[in-house]
């Protein structure tokens, strides 16, 4: 019997980017749909800088983005009608209300008003926020305030989800609340790209990992994968990705 | 070096940071640009000087004598710098209180903050009073060099105006404080500073216009009227006119009472200070709950979602209500000589236009930078299924929607007085505001709406460009309502101001 082709989410061909020095060199990166790939790295590697190209937040100097079969940089609205972002630093108006904010972002996202409303009542209770949803976010912690654009994030319901560093800065509670969350979107057959620092994170919820530093990919594959390739196959991928890196460094 | 902890070295360090606040603000945070802002502020010295020249120099080689009328109008003008003097203190003294920066060290610090809040009111008192002397100096350097050097104590007078306003500035807003609480005084305080600002100017043309149909200022203090009403010259209220004049004991007394009530100022409440601010820290983690006007999601295309939300923020920014309300408060006058000339039928309705369409351009200005610069989640509309294009577009029409909804009732008025002269203003306020909004989408750079006080640091080329071109386009409003063919001259000016613009704006804009 001959294997079905997994669908791609998201495919990369000789991405680069500089600024004063190169951020991203040539980077080529495959990720299947419903699949949840974390990207790890040293600060400075490359990642945001590969991802804010991704979703059309910078264009590349050369190479190809393909956002489930489209072509990002010829048709970026037609990529972007099935992506969501979601940076690090979470960014929502002040002045509005998590309610108002989910209405907003479903209208940009051209979504049928009664179905996003249904949704955003479901994503409010799931994120603990709904005793919140009329007041204005100005008064919101951190964590709140990520859950709020995470909710705005997953309200257009979104095939291919891309965080950055999502868990930054969040409680025990609301962490454990997000990686529910997305693991949720992954089982549903979504796909969720993250970057993130805390290698445990990636470890536990990641399919598939990619190292990526000085703007390339330097290793790629499941933990296991990851392992063999450093020769320590009882590692932590703490210590697989500070081999991988320093490897890669004295390489350099 | 001093002791910490000591007046002096607090002294200090406030003096540092308000220096640096200084040079950043001048070089929008490019030190290299130190001395090209050097030149150029020389270069605006000098022009400063030849427009205070050709509007003092009368007075200077004349002389003034300290009779009646020469005290009503040094007087009334003394209280109408005041007035604004006021307001900018008021302004500084609510964003020290709300304005978190330092203040979290300097609170959990074992500095008394009876010391740190003493030192930050005498900052906010020298801030403004330089301000002050800086402003006048221009006027005051002419007149000294024209009329001779006891002129020069006009500055010591003006500095003396600066102390008391901050005096009176730190009393008020401490009232605000104590009679309506934290959370209301923040936005109160904002229109009270706003009113307080434009209140006396405005009510000087007001009475102006009702007692002589004229928008000038200056008509009432110059009037019989006035003047036969005023006090004897020897009136202690004539104090402050008589000391800007050189009499030195007028002098004393005013530097001596402006000393008196900024040091009664300090010790009365530097020691609430610490207790406002952090009642005022307490308001931003204060939820605010807002009311729902709908009882569901709205459909809208993504455009029709964007001018919404612009919409939304801006009724809900309470310091852009502020200084939207001070350029509203400056169409009063305007409105009120609207009212009479509908009665009277005279021609000044032409007056109302350039300033009408002046007020326009300045306020589309402010609300384009807001909307296009002052995107709080420019990531989130940046990576909507949306062409960049259509989110400007969208943004575009929420700054004109606004402007339209603002200017439409005086429109309306005009229109009951002269339909042609209500044709002219409506396109000219459509004009000004679109070309106010062009210069901002030229030179637009991501910010934060906070820093909405201080966008003329982004780039200063295009805030001279966008008051050029608001003051071009007055100018020719005003002559095709006047019904010239003269208007052709500035209209081509602002379209020349337009097209320097776009062909020196930033590659990436």
């Amino acid at each position: 019997m001959i294997p079905t082709p997994r669908p791609v989410a998201l495919a990369l061909r000789g991405l680069s980017k500089s600024f004063d020095r190169p951020a991203v060199e040539a980077l080529d990166l495959t990720i299947y749909g419903g699949e949840f790939y974390a990207l790890v790295g040293p600060n400075g590697a490359g990642k945001t800088t590969t991802l804010r190209m991704v979703v059309g937040l910078l264009r590349p100097d050369a190479g190809l983005i393909r956002v489930d079969g489209m072509d990002a940089l010829a048709d970026p609205v037609a990529a972007k009608q099935i992506t969501a972002w979601l940076s690090d630093e979470p960014m929502i108006y002040d002045k509005l209300t998590p309610y108002e904010y989910l209405e907003f972002v479903a209208g940009l996202w051209r979504i049928d008003a009664r179905t996003a409303e249904a949704r955003a009542h479901e994503l409010l209770d799931w994120l603990g926020l709904a005793p919140n949803a009329h007041e204005r976010c100005e008064g919101f912690s951190k964590g709140m305030r990520q859950k709020v654009a995470l909710a705005g994030a997953l309200v257009h319901d979104p095939k291919l989800i891309i965080l950055d560093e999502p868990l930054t800065g969040l409680d025990a509670g609301s962490a454990r609340q997000v990686k529910n969350v997305l693991r949720e979107r992954v089982n549903a057959g979504g796909t969720v790209i993250m970057t993130t620092h805390i290698l445990e994170v990636a470890e536990r919820m990641a399919d598939r990992i990619g190292v990526i530093a000085g703007g390339r990919l330097i290793a790629e594959g499941t933990l296991d994968e990851l392992r063999h390739k450093t020769g320590a196959t009882a590692a932590t991928l703490e210590e697989t990705f500070l081999t991988l890196v320093a490897e890669e460094a004295r390489a350099a | 070096m001093s002791r910490p902890d000591t007046l002096v070295w607090l002294a200090g360090h406030e003096l540092r940071l308000g220096w640096r606040d200084w040079l950043a603000l001048m070089t929008a945070g490019h030190r290299r640009r130190g001395r090209t802002v050097a030149i150029a502020l020389v270069i605006f010295g000098v022009l400063m000087h030849l427009m205070a020249w050709s509007m003092v120099a009368r007075y200077a080689k004349t002389g003034m004598m300290p009779d009646k009328p020469t005290l009503v109008v040094i007087t009334g003008t003394l209280l109408l710098s005041w007035s604004l003097l006021l307001s900018q203190a008021m302004e500084s003294v609510t964003r020290a209180f709300y304005s978190r920066s330092d203040l979290d060290l300097i609170l959990t610090s074992p500095v008394s903050p009876r010391k740190v809040f003493s030192v930050r009111i005498a900052r906010i008192a020298l801030a403004v009073a330089a301000l002050a002397m800086l402003l006048a100096a221009p006027f005051i350097n002419m007149l000294a060099f024209l009329g001779g050097a006891h002129w020069l104590a006009a500055y010591a007078v003006v500095a003396a105006m600066g102390l008391m306003a901050a005096a009176l500035a730190v009393a008020l807003t401490v009232a605000l404080f104590r009679l309506i609480g934290a959370r209301r005084t923040r936005f109160v305080a904002q229109i009270v500073a706003a009113v307080i600002g434009a209140a006396f100017v405005i009510g000087l043309q007001i009475a102006a216009i009702l007692s002589y149909g004229s928008l000038s200022r200056t008509a009432l203090l110059q009037s019989h009227w006035l003047v036969t009403r005023a006090p004897e010259p020897g009136n202690v209220l004539w104090l402050p006119a008589r000391a800007a004049l050189g009499d030195p004991l007028a002098l004393i007394a005013v530097v001596v009472v402006s000393l008196a009530l900024l040091g009664a100022a300090i010790a009365i409440f530097s020691v609430r200070f610490g207790d406002h601010v952090i009642a005022a820290a307490g308001v931003a983690q204060t939820s605010v709950r807002q009311r729902r006007w709908s009882k569901g999601f709205r459909r809208g295309a993504p455009a029709r979602v964007l001018r919404k939300k612009e919409w939304t923020l801006l009724i809900r920014d309470p310091w852009l209500m502020s200084q939207t309300l001070m350029q509203i408060l400056y169409l009063l006058p305007p409105a009120v000589l609207l009212w009479r000339s509908f009665h009277s039928g005279t021609g000044a309705l032409v007056v109302l236009v350039p300033v009408m369409v002046m007020a326009a351009g300045q306020l589309g200005g402010g609300l384009a930078w807001l909307s296009i610069c002052g995107e709080d989640a420019p990531d989130l509309v940046a990576s909507a299924p949306i062409s960049a294009r259509r989110i400007l577009w969208a943004k575009v029409e929420a700054v004109m929607g606004a402007i339209a909804l603002i200017f439409a009732p005086l429109v309306g008025a005009l229109a009951f007085a002269s339909s042609r002269a209500a044709l002219v203003a409506g396109i000219g306020i459509l004009v000004a505001a679109a070309a106010a909004t062009a210069i901002q989408l030229m030179f637009r750079v991501q910010a934060k709406r906070s820093q909405f006080r201080r966008r003329q640091v982004s780039s200063r080329i295009a805030t001279f460009a966008e008051a050029f071109s608001s003051i071009a386009w007055a100018g020719t409003f005003a002559l095709v309502a006047a019904g010239t063919g003269i208007a052709l001259v500035p209209g081509i000016i602002a379209l020349g101001i337009l097209l320097g613009v776009w062909l020196i704006r930033p590659v990436s804009a």
